[in-house]
């Protein structure tokens, strides 16, 4: 049996500032249940946050959805952020550091690709943009054998 | 068409006359309903007076034509009054649907009372009269609903000013030495308020020195570090050196994945070590009393 709470898969809505404490608060709720430790939770926190600011200042706001996603016995989040904004038009410009378009230090997407095991940008111009990252926590192996 | 206005005129007219005729007896079975008595616990009498403040304002709004207006001047007269009951109820743990359900409840007394006067009058007068009653009632209802959610919605907007002045006080640690403790989120709002209050207190303290302790933020990404460095950069422009102190391991660690650069920013892990770099460049020495140090040798 599973030490970890049960984590169910849930949708965020990402209309407004106050949306943004909301999402943090619900992918903190959900790290801390799956047994994340405090320094990947900050980590996926921080992603989340910036994704979300991401979805609401250029998709003019969005969803997060979050589904637990287990790896072999690790267990894992999954977070989309989803918009239906004006897209990205050069990803590459887009996932460089200090690139901002919003007055920001540009360092949002490169950020928190940095930040989570997995990272997938996908946009079409005009038709939205969709992130989603995956982390997984992981039990740091002990550094050798225990003595029998 | 002309016939239809003028025919609701005449029902909204003959319910009014009856709100004001009947308006003792309403009272009365209206004090028995479990809204006015659970919450006018008080006497019977406060009751039945609270009673007919709402019957006199029902029939003033029968009286105007429009029943169905939420926003009659003659609900005015008991905003006050039913607000506070809807709240009442609120706080002894009723949800909105059952307070609603409450306020529907009062309508089948005073239904049943408008049926008895039309015992020999034609049924399509009396279904008139009773659709009329019905859209009133439907309208207290809402009138209700509506002053009960704006007060939340008011107390929720004012509670989130207060949390603003609240949450950024400065703390003068020493003769020249201002600190702001913060906590919880560093929006742009909240990292407005303190910039501002932390430079007036730059200025007013004489310090040199500022320290931004961000232990209570549980979240630094990349616009509170922006918000933080901005408010470095103006706290040095008034001529204090800023020093950001209370960075956690994991904070520090996604800081630096994330990949800000806050290496120009001068950071502490403590309050305590941030103190005592300020006290340090003034050459204050903090030392073991005299007499400690006797003891000791």
């Amino acid at each position: 049996m599973p030490a970890s709470r049960d984590v169910t898969a849930a949708r965020v809505a990402i209309g407004s500032d106050t949306d943004l404490a909301w999402v943090r608060q619900q992918v903190r709720q959900a790290a801390a249940g799956l047994g994340f430790s405090l320094v990947q939770q900050t980590k996926l926190i921080t992603a989340a946050s910036e994704l979300a600011r991401n979805t609401l200042i250029h998709g003019g706001g969005g969803y997060m959805e979050i589904t637990p996603c287990p790896q072999g016995t690790a267990p894992g989040l999954r977070l989309s952020f989803v918009d239906s904004g004006p897209g990205i038009r050069n990803v590459e410009q887009a996932m460089a550091d200090g690139y901002t378009s919003g007055g920001g230090l540009g360092l949002g997407l490169s950020g928190a690709k940095r930040l989570v095991h997995e990272f997938l940008l996908d946009t079409c111009p005009g038709r939205g943009t969709t992130v989603t990252i995956t982390a997984w926590a992981t039990v740091v192996p002990s550094a050798r054998p225990e003595a029998t | 068409m002309t016939d239809q206005v003028g025919a609701n005129e005449a029902a909204a007219a003959q319910v009014c006359s009856f709100l004001q005729r009947r308006r003792e007896q309403i009272a009365q079975r209206w004090a028995d309903a479990s809204l006015f008595r659970t919450v006018f616990t008080l006497s019977r009498e406060e009751a039945v007076e609270a009673c007919k403040a709402v019957v006199d304002a029902l029939a003033d709004v029968a009286l105007s034509g429009r029943p169905e207006d939420i926003a009659a001047p003659a609900f005015g007269t008991v905003r006050d009054q039913l607000g506070r009951m809807a709240a009442s109820r609120a706080r002894a743990g009723f949800t909105p649907a059952q307070i609603s359900e409450e306020v529907a409840a009062l309508r089948a007394p005073v239904v049943e009372l408008l049926r008895g006067e039309f015992t020999d009058s034609s049924e399509a007068t009396a279904q008139e009269g009773v659709l009329a009653l019905t859209v009133l009632m439907g309208s207290l209802r809402l009138v209700v609903m509506e002053t009960a959610l704006s007060a939340g919605e008011e107390l929720i907007a004012r509670q989130r000013l207060q949390l603003l002045e609240v949450a950024t006080p400065v703390i003068k640690l020493w003769e020249g030495i201002v600190a702001v403790p913060l906590i919880g989120t560093l929006d742009s709002a909240r990292s407005q308020v303190v910039m501002e209050s932390l430079l007036e207190a730059i200025v007013a303290q004489r310090a040199q020195y500022a320290i931004l302790d961000i232990t209570g933020v549980p979240t630094v990404d990349s616009l509170v570090a922006q918000h933080l460095m901005k408010t470095v950069a103006a706290a040095r422009l008034m001529g204090a050196e800023c020093i950001v102190s209370g960075i956690r391991p994991a904070i520090a660690q996604t800081i630096v994945h994330l990949g800000i650069d806050l290496g120009t920013i001068l950071t502490r892990a403590g309050l305590a070590d941030a103190l005592a770099y300020a006290l340090a460049q003034q050459g204050i020495e903090v030392s073991a009393h005299r007499m400690a140090r006797a003891s000791t040798r």
